[in-house]
């Protein structure tokens, strides 16, 4: 099964040297330790650089535009993993690997699984 | 009201999944190759009769039933060709995994089901629907929730293990103690729902006393030494030991103040009183729900009659549960009845009232019958007699039914004395 990560750190900027010399050393660990389950996955920039759309009503509505990440929390979402997984318990043991387990806390989810909708799918 | 030979069947089918489960290897498929056999069971039994072993009957149906949900959902690759293997009906059985989780299959099914990413109150929920075969409305009464709210619970929680991906395998001893507290619960939920009953014919169902009796056992053995089990054995033999007063020749209800005391286990008492009190030197005096129940069990074993019972010391105890499970309504319940025995009927019912303003349940039957109870002590048997009627609305089991009845007649032909 697939599983998406969700790293939920103190806003990072990674860019910054002193950030980047403490965390990357680790991810990169992660990175190669989990090597065969990762499918995928990025570090985010910082939620200062984040702008939110949304459009109201229904599509073709106003664009609402903001500064700013979605949800203004004291975690923020800094990156994520797609992880490929036997089942949830090997998710949850991976997701304890990440450092940003240790320096806020991991989300992890299922991918949405289509295959119960593949006719729709396919015959659009 | 449950037919006794549909709760044979799914009893007996709740104790055949465990087994099954660890030949299949897959809880979802166990399950309903059990429902199927149980159905069949139920078409079939009436006719031609209750096999002399149940469960083996039901094992040998289930077993084929399994093999046919394994051919038809077509699991793909390895894991099929090991779960058809598994299913040969000529096939050796699988060996016992040995492991932390013991021998007993029952118990290592609900560590397995007691999964850590599950919310605590679905894992013990689960486990008691699943495992323990209980029906909805019991396995909320157990857990102190609506059956509406439950059945909710419970589809949320099978969704979850469907599309999360949660797979049901035998824990390592490391990952045991996480697990400990909701199989406690789970534990408590099905003694609880076998000394409880909610209706039918009996008031108790004396199997599953037993067989939590036996699992809390089982559980104080594998992971010794540790206070949570050592409590939760103790309350139930506290509470198991007046289970021979407790109901009379003819399957009515024997109130405490009236039961023969001499008819009390005493080698359970003794053990009980020995295990609370090695649990608490654990916890150096930090008492848990279980050893605040299991305190409470202990003074009413310790009275030699009803009138030495020390009922400022229950209620002590109470005042302590309540601070640890503010929310319980039965602990509340208690309090208010061990208030009336310490402080007299008007400070019970004051207790009553006070519970009532905080968190009412008109459809809180026990409670309704306490308060006629308390009525009819000051006096005021007009008053209690449509109280108690009051209390019958739904489902009881007969003799608690017949019992409050007989209450109303005795109050309502006092009332008619001049």
């Amino acid at each position: 099964m697939l599983y998406a990560a969700l790293i939920y750190t103190p806003d990072l900027d990674f860019a910054e040297p002193e950030i980047a010399k403490e965390w990357l050393p680790q991810y990169a660990a992660f990175r190669s330790e989990a090597d065969e389950h990762v499918v995928g996955g990025k570090a985010l920039a910082q939620t200062a650089t984040a702008t939110t759309v949304r459009v109201l009503g229904a599509r073709g509505g106003e664009v609402v535009v903001s500064d700013g990440p979605y949800a203004e929390t004291k975690e923020a979402l800094t990156g994520f993993y797609l992880l490929e997984c036997e089942d949830l318990d090997e998710a949850v043991a991976l997701a304890a690997k990440i450092p940003g387990a240790w320096h806020g806390a991991i989300e992890v989810r299922p991918v949405a699984d289509f295959s119960a909708v593949q006719s729709l799918l396919t015959s659009e | 009201m449950e037919d006794p030979l549909a709760r044979t069947v799914r009893l007996e089918g709740a104790r055949i999944l465990a087994t099954l489960v660890r030949t299949v290897g897959d809880l979802g498929i166990a399950e309903d190759a059990v429902q199927e056999a149980t159905i069949t069971a139920m078409r079939e039994w009436p006719v031609s009769g209750v096999p002399e072993s149940p469960r083996a009957w039901l094992t040998v149906v289930a077993r084929r039933k399994a093999t046919d949900l394994v051919r038809r959902e077509g699991l793909r690759g390895r894991k099929e060709r090991e779960a058809t293997q598994l299913l040969d009906q000529t096939a050796p059985e699988p060996p016992e995994p040995v492991g932390a989780v013991g021998s007993d299959d029952q118990l290592r099914l609900i560590f397995v089901c007691c999964h850590p990413t599950l919310a605590p109150e679905a894992r013990v929920a689960l486990a008691l629907r699943t495992l323990c075969g209980l029906e909805v409305p019991e396995v909320a009464a157990a857990l102190l929730t609506s059956e509406a709210a439950m059945a909710k619970r419970l589809t949320r929680s099978r969704q979850k293990i469907k599309q999360a991906g949660i797979r049901y395998r035998v824990p390592a001893e490391a990952e045991l103690p996480a697990r400990l507290a909701a199989v406690c619960g789970v534990l408590h939920g099905l003694y609880t729902a076998g000394h409880t009953r909610l209706d039918g014919a009996t008031l108790l169902d004396v199997d599953l006393c037993d067989e939590a009796v036996r699992l809390a056992r089982l559980l104080r053995d594998l992971l010794p030494g540790r206070p949570g089990p050592e409590a939760l054995l103790a309350l139930l033999l506290l509470t198991e030991a007046r289970r021979p007063a407790r109901i009379d020749p003819d399957g009515a209800p024997v109130l405490l103040a009236a039961q023969d005391r001499g008819r009390w286990d005493r080698a359970a008492i003794d053990e009980g009183l020995h295990l609370l009190a090695t649990s608490l030197e654990r916890t150096e005096g930090q008492a848990d729900p279980y050893q605040l129940q299991a305190a409470i069990a202990a003074v009413h074993a310790l009275a030699p009659t009803a009138e030495a019972t020390d009922w400022p010391e229950i209620v002590r105890l109470y005042d302590l549960l309540i601070s640890v499970q503010p929310a319980s309504t039965p602990a509340a319940l208690g309090r208010a009845v061990a208030v009336a025995e310490a402080y007299g009927a008007p400070a019970g019912l004051a207790a009553l009232d006070a519970l009532d303003a905080q968190a009412p349940d008109p459809h809180d039957h026990r409670r309704t019958a306490i308060r006629a109870e308390l009525l009819a002590r000051t006096g005021r048997l007009a008053e209690a007699a449509a109280t108690m009627r009051r209390s019958l609305d739904g489902p009881l089991p007969d003799p608690e039914r017949a019992h409050r009845l007989r209450r109303v007649a005795e109050w309502e032909t006092a009332e008619d004395r001049p």
